[in-house]
């Protein structure tokens, strides 16, 4: 992270230390209602740069709603209410004049269940760089090709990106193709909401590596249900319990040595 | 297998009774469908006996005229296709945008409430009243006249609830995954309808609009409230001509006496119902060709 950034960075609210990668971005007691029923109760935390973020926690406990909450993706479901800020480069994101299409270009998102576009596969990476950019011809071809390499999709599909939909790819692959679909436009942070559990296990793992591969170049905070996931891919894990963050720090010492009670029964499979 | 497994005496009895409900149940069923499938059937040979030696070119080429084997229906013909023609151009963007509208702009509250309410409502009033409603408004209000337009104009009205209805619904059967998708890669609402849900829909919205045709093509109560002449010897030249449509000038020859004039009018009925089924036709082919099975 830039120097500039860290100066944004609000002094006062306390920063939780966190060795090996300065924080992109600063989750500040964000609380989220659907309708009257609360979903997060003002969590606070912050995700480092170029690391593998899990949030993990029991179903319905806000693990969903606090990604979604980053790129500002709860707006579109009617009666959410969101009090709280989100720091990202030195701007609230929540700020009356920050344009949430602007927030999603810079922070990509893949879902749960894969959801590609009923488009060719070029169609389907392609959309957001028409969009975005203007791109001649062959710097868009390029631009597709860079994206599905990243992917790790580019050898499966390569002959059929103009003859076959997006959905006509197996589970696995739809996936690989919707991160393809968000890495086009160069995101600093990727969110992925469980995108893995739609998938059988070989998928699973090659999602897994590839996320090790985009470590290098992107932010990524990952929500899984699946601690083993969490402990083999993440850097950092979040333990979400009833919208409350119970517990956050490196992985391997969230799993070794929890230091709450709650994480510890949770880990060692004693509810959840 | 013995029959200790399948508990106490009298369970086959009562088993063989059950089975004989659910066969009473399929062939009441199948008497249900029958009924209609049968009295269209009879509808059809009894409209094709009696107009048969009227299917013939000159059916859609001749005039109304005094002599039935010298009458056809050209003016109605061509009086129903461009009547048909304005009001798809009028009525069709406007329901869709409608549609649209509702669907995915209006915020949900009392208001919108309030249109979807009076749009399902609008769809479900008599045709006479649109009908008389045309008469007020385009014939007398605007001074249009019986003309085309005026008749093209309130069928347009009339189809509008139909259209924006069944837009509505295939608008709302794109999954809500396709619109998360386009928002998470940073489209704006704009470019969300206009690159994904739109064209998702379409196929949808087109069935409905060729539904939607094929109703008007088939109303008559309306046009005779406005005037729509019985007696129309020429082809229109204008938006602003006189016309007549298929089913008012079978309505007329039905209601002369000679009855050589009653088989024209099979004639045109077979005419109206080869044109509706060739709507209803390419409607069904539409949806099946370019359905997205998500």
């Amino acid at each position: 992270m830039d120097a500039t950034v860290r100066a944004h960075l609000r002094p006062e609210v306390a920063r939780q230390a966190l060795p090996g990668a300065e924080p992109v971005l600063r989750v500040e007691d964000l609380r989220v209602w659907y309708g009257a029923r609360p979903a997060l109760r003002g969590v606070s935390l912050e995700v480092p740069e170029r690391r593998i973020t899990a949030v993990i926690g029991p179903s319905g406990c806000g693990k969903s709603t606090l990604v979604r909450a980053i790129n500002r993706m709860n707006e579109l479901i009617p009666e959410v209410r969101t009090e709280g800020r989100v720091w990202f480069r030195g701007r609230n994101l929540y700020d009356p004049d920050v344009d949430p299409v602007e927030v999603r270009v810079r922070i990509g998102m893949v879902f749960q269940k894969p959801n590609p576009f009923p488009k060719s596969i070029y169609e389907n990476v392609a959309f957001a760089l028409r969009l975005h950019r203007r791109l001649s011809r062959r710097e868009l071809d390029e631009q597709v090709e860079r994206a599905l390499r990243q992917a790790a999709l580019w050898d499966e599909v390569k002959d059929d990106l103009h003859r076959k939909s997006g959905l006509e790819l197996s589970g696995g692959q739809q996936q690989r193709l919707c991160i393809a679909r968000a890495l086009a436009i160069e995101p600093e942070v990727l969110l992925l909401d469980e995108p893995c559990s739609a998938l059988d296990p070989v998928s699973t793992a090659r999602i897994e590596a590839l996320m090790e591969d985009l470590r290098r170049t992107y932010t990524l905070v990952i929500v899984t249900h699946n601690m083993q996931q969490a402990a083999r891919v993440s850097d950092f894990t979040a333990f979400l319990l009833d919208g409350e963050l119970v517990e956050f720090g490196p992985t391997e010492e969230l799993f070794t040595r929890p230091r709450d009670r709650r994480t510890e029964d949770y880990i060692t499979g004693r509810f959840g | 297998m013995t029959v200790r497994s399948v508990a106490d005496a009298g369970w086959r009895e009562r088993l063989a009774r059950r089975e004989r409900a659910g066969a009473v149940f399929v062939a009441t069923c199948q008497v249900a469908t029958l009924v209609g499938l049968v009295f269209l059937g009879i509808l059809l040979v009894d409209v094709a006996r009696d107009g048969a030696p009227y299917l013939r070119p000159e059916l859609v080429t001749n005039f109304p005229s005094r002599f039935p084997h010298r009458a056809g229906y050209a003016s109605a013909l061509v009086g129903t296709v461009c009547v048909a023609a304005i009001m798809a151009l009028v009525a069709f963007p406007l329901g869709v945008l409608a549609a649209v509208y509702l669907e995915e702009y209006a915020r949900p509250g009392r208001l919108t409430r309030l249109l979807e309410v009076n749009v399902a409502n609008l769809a479900a009033v008599p045709s006479v009243l649109y009908g008389l409603l045309g008469l007020g408004l385009f014939v007398e209000g605007l001074r249009m006249g019986k003309s085309l337009l005026a008749g093209a104009l309130t069928l347009a009205l009339l189809v509008l609830p139909l259209t924006i209805l069944t837009a509505r619904e295939a608008l709302r059967a794109v999954p809500f995954s396709m619109r998360e998708a386009a928002y998470a890669l940073g489209a704006s609402r704009w470019e969300v309808v206009r690159h994904h849900v739109l064209p998702y829909a379409a196929p949808g919205i087109l069935t409905g609009i060729i539904l939607a045709l094929s109703r008007a093509v088939g109303e008559t109560a309306p046009l005779i409230m406005l005037g729509a002449l019985q007696y129309v010897p020429f082809l229109p030249r204008s938006v602003w001509d006189y016309f007549t449509v298929l089913p008012i000038q079978i309505f007329n020859y039905v209601s002369l006496p000679n009855p050589e004039f009653h088989r024209l009018a099979a004639a045109g009925i077979l005419l109206l119902l080869a044109v509706l089924l060739g709507l209803n036709a390419t409607a069904i082919w539409l949806r099946n060709r370019s359905r997205i099975r998500w």
